[in-house]
Order: C-alpha cells, then structure tokens, then sequence
C-alpha cells in the first residue's frame, strides 16, 4: 500500500517535470525569457546529451572502449549538410571541386536527411565493427579512434562530395513545425529537445530490456556471458551500431545548429568531451549523463570568461589570457578522475525515491531520530 | 550411446599434449566425475566440450549430434551449460539479473520490439521474470533476489552460479570444483544440493572435483586422468581400488 501511494506521487512529480521542462521550453523558443546565447547553448547541451547518452550505452553499458564518437557524428552531420542544401546553392558552395553531378540534383527534407545520416552511421559501425569489436580493452580504443580519424581524413579528401577542407555552409536550420489553424509555431529548440528526449527514452527503454541485460552481462564478464548463451559478438556490434546511429543523429542536428560543416570539427578531440561527460555522469547511468551534458557543454561556456583579459582594482590579472579556460578544464578532470571516479552516479539512476532520501538525510532532525536504524 | 560422447579427443598446446585420446560416455541422468591430480587436463577436456577450445582430433557429440569446435554460446544453446572454476557471476549485477540473463539466449522478440515494449515482448519479459523467480523460489534464493551478486556469502554464490546454468534450460550441467573452497559441513550441503537438482530438473551432471569424500558419494561413474590420459573409469568401488589410481594419487610404492 505504501509503496502503492509512493509511486502515485513519483509519478505525479514526473509528469509536473514534464510540464515544467515544456513550458521552460516554450519561454525560451519564443524568445519570452533568456536570449539567442542561451538558447544557443542549451541546443548544443541537448545534442552533446544525445551523444553522449550513446556513448554511454557502447562504453559504460556494453564495455567497449570505443573512442569513435566523433566519426560517427560527422557520417551524420555530412549527411545531412549534402543532402538538405538548396540545389540551386550548390554551386557556389562547391566553387573549387564542382560536386558530383548526381548528388548536385538531390535534395531531401531535413528530417529523412537526418535519419539517413543515422542509419549510413550505424551500417559503416557495423562493417567496421565487424572486424574492430574482436579487440579489447585499450586496443579497441586505439582502433576505434583511428577509424574515427580514418573518417575525418576521407572527408577531407572526397572533394566531391563533401568539398574537402572548405567544408559546406549555408546548411538551412532545422525547419520550424507550423500549425497553422492553431497559429502556433514550434522552432528549432522543440524538435532538438524532443528527439534528445526521444533518444534518452529509447536508450534507456533498451538497457532495461533483455538485451540491455545481456549488454551489461557482456561488460560485467564476457566469457560468463557467452558461457550463458549470449554471443558476444553479435551483442557488441548490436550496441556499437545502436550508439553510432544516435551519434549520427547527433551530427546531424549539431550540423543544422550551426548551419556549417568541415572536418575539423570532427577532430578526435571532439569525442574526449563526451567520454568526460560520461566519466562525470557515472558510466553506466543515462540519467548522470544527461545532467553531465548539461555541466560540462554550459561550463565550458562559461568558463570563457577565463580566456578574457581581468582587470582587478586597475591591475591587469596576466593569466587571464586565452586559453586559461583549457587549463582549468584540464585541472577540472584531474580532480574528477582523482576524487570523484565514479562519477555523480557511478552506475545507479537517479530518481524521486533518491532524491527525497538525501534530502532526508541532510536534514539534522531526521538524522537525530532515524540515526539509530542505520 | 549416451548423452555425451567424447571420442578420441586429444588436446595439444604446441608441443603439450593436455588431453590424449579421450574417450568419455556420459549416460543420460547420472551424475558422473572427472577426477586427476592438478594438471591432468580436467578443465582443458571440459573446456573442449563447451566449445571454449576446439579439440586437435576427435569429436564431442551431444544427444548424438556432433558438436565439436562449435562456439560455446551455440553450444549452450544446445543445452550444455557450465559452472567455472573460479566462479564467474555477473558481480554488479542483481541475483535476479542474473537468473534473467540466463534466459536470454531463447529470446524471440529483436532488440527492437524488445526496446519498444510490444505487446508479445512484454508477455516475453513478464515470463521470463516469472520463470526465474520460480527457479530461485526452488532453489531457496528468491528471498536474496534484489541483492548484487558479489554481495552473497562465498556458499551463495555458488549456489547461484548453478542457479543460472539451470536457467538456461540445460540438459547436462558440467560442475568445474563446485565445491572449491568449501568445508565439509557446507561439501554435505552441496552434495544433498547436486542430488536434488538432478532429480528435480531431469539432469545429466558432469563434475571435476577434487573433494573425494563429495566424488565417491554422489558419482554414478568417475573417470581418472593423469597426464592427460584416462587411466580408470568404473564406480566409486573400482575406482578406489585400481593400483593404476593409487599410483597416480600417491606415487609408486618403492621397493625394499
């Protein structure tokens, strides 16, 4: 009966989060509260949450070191700069290398062009999967972030198809929902939040499934796993392709954000902010890597401030120069992997149940009266 | 013929001859030994079975189908499962989780309508949940369910590892040292544990043991290796009395 009446409320507070989360949302889209600054950056926050979220599955749910992120996410974010600029742009974007003839004549709405960036994503995981995923531990990473190189690389090259180094702009934003009988518009931020929100639902909904149980036996103990029935390989390419497909879908979106693509920013350095996101959120929790992206993808916004000149009662501060905002990072993921290795959550969720036992906790009265139980 | 067969099964490790020439006949319901000094080449002989190594020469046969050098995970699949020596749960994982994992291998539903909750995927789950609280419920686990593996007492987790070679509706369970590390109150135990889970699951057992007094209760047939050969087989009684084992066990008895 209690326990009956708790998730009752639970599930009240989740619904009034949701309210809460969509009315936040509809201020800020319709420009009510906050500015294009933070929009901008809660959109990036919203993207690194889907990507990392996926890297988490691969990393902290399957076990596989993959360090590949950001070259699935270029597949995506390519795709959909190639295939969602007007056809009538194409010429004066490819003004080197004129672009394929076939490929200058085809255009296709954002939101297929998206999803076949996810699934090109997910078919080149699996090829490279396939041979790749026979490697373990730090091998598979120095694999995986080759291949992610690989990528990049190719990129440059195909002047074609992507307009090597020059990259592609003028990708048009994510086109906004218009319901034109009500009058109401859904911009850009509504269709990022929601398939970020669609991604972490879909991601988690798997890890509780069966296979995610069999994901997790894979990490805990591969040779006990297979012993169990469970194919080993066949469960890594699974995850790995899973999360390539989320990271593409990623790339996608990051591409139509910011309305360019070129290979650099698909450097492999790229995929170190997301293995810190989930190293800070707990490998092994999508709710830590959620609340991970938000910190890490703002903080670093934030931290800016560190790379501008401080003048102090008229004296110039000469480390406040930049890259002082590097440093501190740097300092930052020190202390994090030293002090805090499992993260927020290591590997545990977070929910109502947890929340309302540390606050509980941190109240000096309950502590008094409860104190003798534990 | 029996459940399983091993025939002429030999071994090689570059130049080490692990198993040589192996002949083995497992007959269907019997809980039956693989017993040696260390390093005779039990866990290698069960390591081929499993599909871990595949055999130099010879054939593994399984309910009259030839299973040599299959992966194990297919071979579990065709009703073989095994415990490890050094036991090998999933330690951050659930008792139950554990138990759930175990029945993976039969999953109809893909990973996608896994992940969407379809309706013939719900029944999935909501059947394989129930199976495995039924089989912890038998087994006298079901009240630890929601702890983590590495959490149990050392007797447990055995317990538990045998638990989830059960789950995956195995015909013939290969025990490797159950009763490593055991007392011989908690041996008692094990043995009682091994008999009623035969009776009770229609199994066919195959253990290497190094606990005699836990070997000569409960084996129907007991199988000898030394240096990778089979020097005896027979029960409890021949085995015992075979000069052949007595040698391997404690040496040639010198001349006066």
């Amino acid at each position: 009966m209690i326990t009956n009446k708790k998730n009752t409320l639970f599930r009240k507070l989740n619904i009034l989060t949701v309210i809460i989360a969509i009315i936040l949302l509809y201020l800020i889209d319709s420009d009510i509260v906050g500015n294009q600054y933070i929009k901008r950056i809660l959109n990036l926050c919203a993207i690194y949450t889907i990507v990392s979220v996926s890297m988490n599955l691969v990393n902290g749910f399957t076990g596989l070191f993959s360090l590949g992120q950001a070259g699935f996410m270029a597949i995506g974010a390519y795709t959909v700069a190639i295939f969602t600029v007007p056809v009538e742009l194409r010429e004066s974007i490819f003004y080197v290398v004129p672009q394929n003839p076939v490929l200058s004549q085809i255009q296709i709405p954002f939101f297929p062009a998206l999803l076949i960036g996810g699934l090109l994503a997910a078919l080149v995981a699996i090829l490279i999967g396939m041979p790749v995923l026979r490697l373990k531990s730090d091998y598979l990473a120095i694999a995986t972030l080759g291949f992610s190189e690989i990528i990049r690389i190719i990129f440059t090259n195909i002047k074609t198809i992507t307009n090597g180094a020059l990259g592609i702009n003028r990708i048009p934003a994510i086109p906004s929902l218009e319901l034109d009988n009500f009058n109401i518009s859904f911009g850009p931020m509504w269709s990022i939040f929601g398939i970020a929100a669609l991604s972490v639902l879909l991601i988690s909904l798997l890890v509780n499934s069966s296979y995610g149980r069999a994901f997790k036996a894979i990490r805990e103990d591969d040779i006990a796993a297979q012993a169990m029935g469970i194919s080993p390989f066949k469960h890594k390419v699974m995850s790995f392709a899973i999360g390539a497909f989320f990271a593409g879908i990623g790339g996608g979106l990051l591409a139509s954000l910011l309305g360019t693509v070129d290979p650099k920013q698909f450097y492999f350095t790229m995929t170190y902010n997301f293995l810190l996101i989930i190293v800070l959120g707990g490998m092994g929790s999508i709710s830590g890597t959620v609340i991970a992206s938000f910190i890490v993808t703002a903080g670093l916004e934030l931290l800016r401030f560190f790379d501008e000149p401080l003048t102090l009662f008229g004296v110039n501060i000469p480390i406040f120069r930049a890259g002082l905002r590097m440093v501190i990072y740097s300092i930052l993921l020190m202390v994090l992997v030293l002090f805090f290795r499992n993260g927020l959550l290591g590997q545990k969720e977070l929910s109502w149940n947890a929340i309302i036992g540390w606050f509980k906790n941190k109240m000096p009265s309950h502590k008094k009266s409860e104190g003798g139980a534990l | 013929m029996g459940i399983l067969k091993l025939s002429g099964i030999t071994m090689k490790f570059g130049g080490v001859v692990a198993v040589n020439n192996l002949n083995i006949d497992v007959e269907k319901g019997n809980i039956e030994a693989l017993i040696g000094p260390n390093g005779a080449g039990k866990t290698t002989a069960f390591n081929t079975i499993t599909g871990v190594y595949t055999p130099t020469e010879g054939s593994v046969y399984f309910n009259d189908e030839e299973i040599t050098g299959i992966a194990p995970d297919k071979i579990t699949k065709k009703g073989i499962a095994r415990t490890f020596q050094n036991i090998r749960l999933f330690k951050n994982l659930s008792v139950l989780d554990n138990i759930l994992i175990a029945n993976h291998l039969h999953i109809k539903s893909n990973f996608l309508s896994s992940t969407l909750r379809m309706p013939w995927s719900r029944a999935e789950e909501k059947y394989m949940k129930k199976k495995s609280e039924m089989l912890l419920e038998k087994l006298g686990l079901l009240s630890i369910n929601n702890e983590k593996a590495h959490s149990l007492p050392y007797g447990e987790q055995r317990k538990l590892e045998i638990a989830r070679a059960l789950a995956t509706d195995a015909k013939l369970l290969l025990l490797d040292e159950p009763a490593a590390g055991m007392n011989p109150n908690e041996t008692e135990k094990l043995a009682e544990f091994i008999r009623t889970i035969r009776d009770e699951f229609n199994l066919t057992i195959l253990m290497i043991e190094h606990h005699m007094d836990l070997v000569m209760e409960i084996s129907e047939k007991i199988y000898v290796l030394d240096f990778g050969h089979l020097i005896a087989e027979g029960t409890a009684e021949q085995v015992k009395n075979d000069p052949k084992v007595i040698e391997a066990y404690l040496g040639v008895e010198e001349d006066a």
